[in-house]
């Protein structure tokens, strides 16, 4: 089994960083438990910033190019700060399937923005997701965590025209 | 918890459920709390107490499968003196319907609201892994002891000697409900055989395919029937530790499967001697982290030690080396969902299901262009026409059905003209497609195979790990062959290429991703190649998806000129 890493301060005093060191110490500061670590650092933070994948990497004793590649690796984890509202837009088969792609199309020219960016004002991200496993409402989007079901052009436009309004 | 605390319990909980005359099941699975079913819930709860009825349960269900209705309601009524129950089911019910279906109770059904249970979408589904999931409250493992949880693993550990758990699971015929098909009873008893110091079970629940929900339902449903089901999978290996490994996007089955595994361990059915035995087994839950190669076993084996999720060559397989090198049990979370029931009623009862060499029943997430979307369970063999226009309630009113896809990325297209074969391993595999984890996708009329083919090849490229050249490399190449077809720009040399590639990406790539990402090019092609020559040829959508290009059919003789 692997052997528990000498501790390392954490970047700043802020609190966020208790949350990161609990999830790494329930696994005993174990090279196994970056992925459940970047997961907690994500949901306290938002995103991963490079300090906080260099305090990652210190504590767990793992090279900073294996945290790196990790965090890229994945989709879920994300190096960007997200805007204040995020709009997600399912892209499975069965959404696809019932027009998602255009009205994906429709919100990216409605922000300006392409797929995975972040308006320039910092209000809206727009995001497309693999499949969110609510099939049976598609074509499914998640606004601000509030899953949306049988979508339509007009009503998903004047939301996001709403966010950028407020 | 011994065998007969578990039915004492068991008991304690059925006779504490006869003070209620009346049982309201909200459904709280995703679908239906998309459309604020939590809050219903929280509604009919204040109705209830408002009006100080102490003989109305409201309770919370996992999913009833008809998602396109939801929130679905259902209300459970004993006449005053019997223990029969007469049940109602409601679709889409909203907060102002609230009390009208309170008042309802014990008086005639509100009519507006009823959700006929004797339309075929019910009638012809046959429910072993979802049996309780839109029964049981998810997060109450009570509820589970009432419909016999947990009574499967004690069975096992108090009257069958893991040998014996082995031999049944393998002659009741199952397979892997992954996709593969391998043959469930023959993967434990090679891990079982298998020499380590420690063995590990995994539950595969990184339900990658888009279009595919099966088991984040079945997780969000009836989380308890999965985690017995790995119990008694390590008692049968020889295995004390199992993890979960579940898509970060299904944020609502990781919790309630934390809370069913804690509920567990405090009654003594996970954890250290499970039952008073000497047997103990414990689980954990870990997240995947938006990877679909993440589903192929040995990739979800590193993803789980914590690295990137890149697969390995195999041999050797899990069995013989999987996690930290230990021999290692990979079952996907349906497949674990059937163990309980065949320890329960005899591998006789369960190979009795089914036809050919598809023994049991499937779950299917029916959607795409038909009436009625949902989650369906069907004995196998039933045949395609079946699912697509008895279940599924046919096409959307003036539209015609083309294709169903199964399989997801790794599978095919099988057109409308052989929807009469039964759903079979070997049947759908001679088609072109596969089994696949459970996604059957209608497509009709307005759908475009040659953009269905590149959606997925997309998906395929976009989800390589990169590591083998064929398939981070063939992937782009055949992306970019199809896109230039469905502008319109490509000629027949291109066709040829890029049935080439499909071959060589096929035979050459690592692992399943790219050994099946051209399975879909190759259905398609096999069955609507007049499709691709409309877009080379004639610069035409048949379907009129692809945009740029002329829409309407392209006749028969102009595609043979």
């Amino acid at each position: 089994m692997p052997t528990p890493s000498p501790r390392v301060a954490p970047p700043s005093d802020d609190k966020r960083w208790r949350l990161v060191e609990a999830t790494m110490r329930r696994y005993n500061f174990a090279p196994a438990a970056l992925i459940e670590t970047l997961h907690t650092t994500q949901e306290s933070f938002g995103f991963l910033e490079p300090e906080s994948l260099l305090f990652v990497a210190r504590s767990l004793g793992l090279p900073l190019s294996r945290v790196l590649g990790v965090a890229t690796f994945y989709n879920y984890f994300s190096m960007k700060p997200q805007g204040e509202h995020t709009c997600v837009i399912c892209l499975g088969t069965a959404c696809y399937i019932k027009g998602s792609g255009q009205l994906l199309a429709q919100v990216e020219q409605e922000l300006g923005i392409k797929v995975g960016e972040t308006t320039p004002d910092g209000k809206v991200s727009l995001m497309g997701a693999r499949c969110i496993g609510s099939c049976g409402l598609a074509p499914a989007g998640v606004f601000d965590g509030q899953v949306a079901g049988k979508m339509a052009s007009a009503t998903m436009l004047a939301q996001v025209a709403n966010w950028r309004a407020a | 918890m011994t065998p007969e605390e578990l039915t004492q319990a068991a008991e304690r909980e059925a006779t504490a459920s006869t003070v209620h005359d009346h049982v309201v099941g909200v459904c709280t699975s995703t679908a239906c709390l998309a459309s604020h079913s939590d809050k219903l819930k929280k509604e009919f709860d204040a109705a209830v107490k408002a009006k100080g009825l102490k003989n109305v349960r409201v309770k919370a269900v996992g999913c009833c499968g008809l998602c396109a209705s939801g929130p679905m309601v259902y209300v459970e009524s004993k006449a005053s003196g019997s223990s029969e129950a007469a049940t109602r089911t409601y679709a889409n019910v909203a907060s102002e319907h609230v009390p009208a279906v309170v008042e309802s109770l014990g008086a005639a059904p509100v009519a507006a609201l009823a959700c006929d249970t004797t339309q075929p979408f019910f009638t012809r589904q046959h429910k072993i892994v979802l049996e309780s999931s839109g029964v049981v409250d998810p997060e109450r493992i009570e509820d589970s002891f009432v419909v016999g949880g947990y009574q499967a693993l004690l069975k096992a550990l108090t009257t069958m000697t893991p040998e014996e758990v082995v031999e049944a699971i393998t002659r009741s015929g199952l397979r892997g409900r992954g996709g593969g098909g391998f043959p469930t009873g023959l993967k434990w008893s090679t891990v079982s055989k298998a020499v380590g110091d420690r063995k590990y079970v995994i539950c595969n629940g990184d339900e990658g395919d888009p279009g595919a929900f099966m088991d984040r339902s079945v997780m969000e449903s009836d989380p308890h029937r999965v985690l017995e089901g790995m119990a008694i999978a390590g008692y049968a290996v020889g295995a004390t530790e199992g993890y979960l490994y579940v898509r970060a996007e299904y944020p609502l089955a990781v919790k309630r499967l934390k809370l069913a595994i804690k509920q567990a361990e405090r009654a003594g059915l996970l954890g250290a001697n499970i039952g008073g035995t000497f047997f103990s087994f414990k689980v954990d839950v870990r997240l995947g982290a938006g990877a679909f190669v993440c589903g192929e076993e040995t990739a979800l084996i590193a993803s789980i030690e914590g690295r990137r999720g890149s697969p390995r060559p195999r041999p050797p397989y899990p069995a013989a080396s999987g996690l930290w090198g230990f021999p290692t049990l990979i079952n996907n979370v349906e497949t674990f969902a059937n163990i309980a029931p065949i320890v329960k009623n005899g591998a006789a009862w369960y190979a009795a299901l089914g036809s050919g060499k598809s023994q049991g029943t499937k779950v299917f997430a029916l959607t795409g262009k038909v009436l009625n979307t949902g989650l369906i369970e069907v004995p196998m063999g039933i045949t395609l026409r079946e699912i697509v226009y008895d279940i599924g309630g046919g096409p959307l009113p003036g539209h015609t059905i083309k294709a169903v896809q199964t399989g997801g990325p790794s599978g095919g297209c099988i057109p409308e003209a052989y929807l009469d074969q039964p759903v079979e391993y070997e049947t759908l595999v001679k088609l072109g497609s596969i089994m696949g984890s459970g996604g059957l996708i209608a497509m009709d009329d307005t759908s475009c195979m040659v953009d269905v083919a590149r959606y997925f090849m997309e998906f395929c490229m976009t989800e390589s790990c990169g590591k083998c050249v064929p398939c981070r490399v063939g992937t782009v190449e055949m992306h970019a062959l199809l896109t230039k077809i469905c502008e319109g720009q490509a000629t027949m040399t291109d066709l040829e290429q890029l049935e080439e590639l499909c071959e060589v990406v096929k035979s050459t790539s690592l692992c399943g991703l790219g050994q099946t990402a051209p399975s879909p090019v190759i259905s398609t092609l096999r069955y609507f190649r007049d499709e691709y020559i409309a877009h080379i040829e004639h610069k035409t959508c048949p379907a009129g998806v692809c945009s740029g290009l002329k829409s309407g059919a392209v006749k028969a003789q102009e595609v043979l000129a």
